[in-house]
């Protein structure tokens, strides 16, 4: 048994993370359920199945951040797919069809063998949701008639208008039910509502904590470098539903807590200039892009990406649509005034000085407004923006100068700005 | 000039100068038109106010304005629709319809750069539910409602069931169209076969069946002769521009049938009779709708639709048209790949960007494909 007092949020982030592929992996091995899910999907329904989750989106950012993408992304060209799709989508493609190679003949193929990827078994359904882009219909689509097993969708339509409307929630809570029924089918057993209400109040919990640590970065000094947010993301996404988020994030979050008690910031008094990143990070440059600002004295306060998890709802509403309404509202599937509206609180909130848009050759969604979003944004807050070109897992997208010379614009204009104000 | 030639002529013109369709439609009714992006709207609802559903479906511009607003991966087809918008080419449109079927659609609909004012909807991707109906009706009810206002009077049921007649009617009509063309490849070649789909973007769609219906009429009182090229059937977004089309009739490749987002996909599904009102019927078409992209299908039939279209009209191989940038389409061509290679099925990609001027690769390719062939 593993013993969390005493522990660093740090250890148990590590912990947890490998113990949620070690669960994967044995659950396998006991012949129980294992789910491969969209990173937004709503995971209550399986963790109250108890079935072992694994999420392919964390698991590609992981490959890619330990450089392994590269062998992966050669097998999904190999088998057909574009370089224009998304590179999470093809390194889990490259991932599935070497696994099921080796399903299939007993060997493990060579690329498998090398690659630093956490070993993960293949699925035996797939549950996918399209809060964050439809391309995760189109490559859950690909997983389950690859694989030939069932595939859970859920759909919350793009909200061209908003408030949301009844209807939206009314049609997503039938999909949730819908979801229910197909869960049954598949485990063989009734579905557990008493313990489907547990895993919403732990879900809730997870939640609250995650936004505890996001609202840290507020203080000026700041005690939280988002880019924290970005290693602590695996498990709001993995382990939203299970006590595992909660306990670190808690623990996480009185560091910060008691580092801002005692005057320690995570810049250690040296921070500058106060930036928002907007859009994914870039996995395989991560520690080159955490030290190009930094080195600049940047840090990083605003991030609307982890907000993404903001999953907050009312664990008691039976009727499910403040869930429904939690899961679509998400700001990339809402309209261009909403989506505003949700990064200007992020750039206000963290009182950045500027803001770093990531022109991500992987998500159009995240990409396509960044023009019209990074003009509105700067004629509301008046501050500077920089865009740069990157890739979240697919390293060929991203030039390390490039970026570079980029937020070293940035920084020259949040600089130049700060001391006009300051005269 | 034979009459099916005049016809043929006439579709040519329409498909190649919409302006003037959209000007001629309007000097004669009095009414505007309206604007539709792909790729799939419940255009009766348009059509029941009286004005022009005109298709927006790209153009042949190079791009320079759009890049401010588009980075170079946007679909070549978005990339066009902004050069024009940029451009004010949509402006005399009383409105624009948008559907929001993938992330780049979703994107567009929310920064167009014409005046014309934009009525965006959502279809919902869980399409065997009921839920998912009753969602779509409550969508197509803002789509009325902002079209009534836009054109000032109340769009009545009974003036839906009609359009709805006059579509199932177009929708028939051309689908016997593509058999007809299958049959007289000699008489419809690919650019003319591509003009009768295209030429109903911008046609009243009554008028758009009595041409086609004559075409047809003239076309089969003439004899089938043996093809001594090759058939194909063609899938993808669009093949455009005529350039692309022209690759194929050199090489004495026919277009047997067609899976494309412009064309077949287009007339697949029509309104059921039935009791309901027309908005629920309306919305059944997209829950029925099956074998595109953009229509999310776990079990993926499109390629086994394919097949079957194969093997129905005796088609010699399949052309997959890859609209440059298209992510949907993207993520269909592995696992229709491989079921065309697992049946032993001939099959060749070729890029199509409605930006291009040249063509020298894809003629290499599919000349030396019809060689293998």
């Amino acid at each position: 048994m593993f013993e969390t007092t005493g522990k660093k949020a740090k250890e148990l982030l590590a912990y947890y993370q490998a113990k949620l592929d070690e669960e994967a992996r044995e659950a396998k091995k006991n012949g129980k359920l294992v789910c491969w899910s969209a990173s937004v999907a709503p995971s209550e329904f399986c963790v109250t199945m108890d079935i072992a989750m694994v999420y392919p989106e964390t698991h590609a950012a992981g490959i890619g951040a330990r450089k392994g993408a590269l062998d992966l992304l050669e097998v999904a060209d190999r088998k057909g797919y574009s370089l224009d799709c998304c590179s999470y989508g093809r390194v889990n493609m490259g991932y599935m069809e070497l696994l099921k190679e080796e399903a299939i003949t007993g060997k493990t193929p060579e690329t498998l063998a090398n690659s630093p990827a956490a070993r993960v078994p293949l699925p035996d359904l797939v549950i996918t949701c399209n809060n964050i882009c439809n391309t995760l219909l189109k490559w859950y689509e690909n997983l389950a008639v690859e694989l030939d097993i069932p595939c859970i969708v859920i759909d919350v339509p793009f909200n061209h208008t908003m408030p949301i409307p009844e209807y939206a929630k009314e049609y997503i809570a039938d999909q949730f039910r819908n979801a229910i029924a197909q869960l049954e089918v598949i485990c063989g057993k009734p579905f557990d509502y008493k313990k489907f209400k547990e895993v919403r109040e732990q879900t809730q919990r997870s939640v609250a904590q995650w936004n505890r640590i996001a609202a840290l970065s507020h203080y000026k000094p700041s005690p939280l470098n988002c880019f924290d947010l970005f290693n602590y993301m695996a498990l709001i996404v993995c382990a939203r539903s299970r006590d595992y988020a909660e306990i670190t994030f808690r623990r996480f979050a009185d560091e910060i807590e008691e580092n801002l008690k005692n005057g320690v910031y995570a810049f250690k008094g040296a921070e500058k200039t106060r930036i928002t990143w907007e859009g994914i990070a870039v996995w395989p440059y991560l520690g080159h892009t955490f030290k190009s600002l930094k080195g600049l004295g940047s840090i990083m306060t605003g991030s609307a990406y982890p907000g993404l998890w903001n999953l907050s709802y009312d664990a008691n509403d039976e009727s499910l649509h403040g869930m429904a309404e939690a899961y679509t509202r998400i700001y990339i599937n809402t309209c261009l005034e909403n989506k505003v509206n949700v990064l200007l609180d992020i750039v206000n909130g963290g009182q950045c000085d500027g803001v770093a848009y990531h022109l991500n050759r992987s998500c159009k969604l995240m990409s396509f407004l960044n023009v019209e979003t990074a003009e509105i944004i700067k004629e509301k807050t008046g501050k500077p923006y920089v865009s740069f070109d990157g890739d979240q897992t697919d390293p060929r997208n991203f030039a390390p100068a490039q970026f570079d010379t980029r937020v070293q614009a940035l920084a020259e204009m949040m600089e130049q700005q700060i001391a006009g104000e300051a005269e | 000039m034979s009459k099916y030639e005049t016809i043929l002529s006439q579709l040519k013109d329409v498909a190649a100068n919409p302006k003037k369709a959209m000007d001629d439609y309007k000097a004669e009714t009095g009414k505007g038109a309206i604007g539709i992006l792909p790729l799939y709207a419940p255009e009766e609802l348009v059509h029941a106010t009286g004005y022009l559903p005109m298709g927006i479906w790209g153009g042949q511009k190079t791009i320079t304005k759009a890049r401010t607003y588009l980075p170079a991966f946007a679909c070549s087809i978005m990339q066009q629709v902004m050069e024009l918008q940029c451009e004010g080419a949509y402006d005399e449109l009383a409105a624009v319809l948008i559907s929001v079927p993938c992330d780049t659609l979703k994107c567009l609909s929310q920064k167009w750069k014409g005046t014309s004012p934009v009525i965006v909807f959502t279809h919902p991707q869980n399409r065997g539910l009921e839920a998912a109906n009753k969602f779509l009706v409550e969508e197509y009810k803002i789509v009325k409602r902002k079209l009534e206002e836009i054109v000032g009077e109340p769009i009545t049921n009974a003036a839906i069931e009609a359009s709805i007649k006059v579509y199932n009617e177009n929708r028939a009509v051309m689908r016997e169209f593509v058999k007809v063309a299958a049959d007289y490849p000699q008489i419809i070649d690919p650019v003319a076969r591509h003009a009768v789909f295209k030429s109903r973007m911008f046609m009243e769609k009554s008028k758009h069946t009595a041409l086609v219906k004559e075409l047809i009429e003239e076309i089969k009182a003439m004899p089938v002769e043996p093809w001594t090229g090759k058939k194909v059937v063609v899938t993808g977004i669009l093949v455009e521009p005529n350039e692309l089309l022209d690759i194929f009739k050199e090489n004495g490749i026919a277009i047997v049938a067609d899976d494309l987002a412009q064309e077949s996909r287009q007339i697949r599904i029509d309104v059921l009779d039935g009791e309901e009102a027309p908005l629920y019927r309306l919305a059944k078409v997209w829950q029925r709708m099956y074998g595109c992209s953009v229509a999310t299908d776990t079990k993926k039939y499109r390629g086994k639709m394919l097949l079957d279209m194969v093997e129905q009209t005796g088609a010699d191989a399949i052309v997959v048209a890859m609209m440059k940038f298209c992510d949907p389409e993207e993520w269909d061509y592995p696992v229709m790949y491989r079921q065309f290679e697992e049946k032993g099925v001939k099959n060749i990609m070729i890029e199509v960007d409605q930006e291009a001027t040249a063509f020298e690769q894809v003629r290499t390719r599919l000349q030396s494909f019809v060689e293998m062939m």
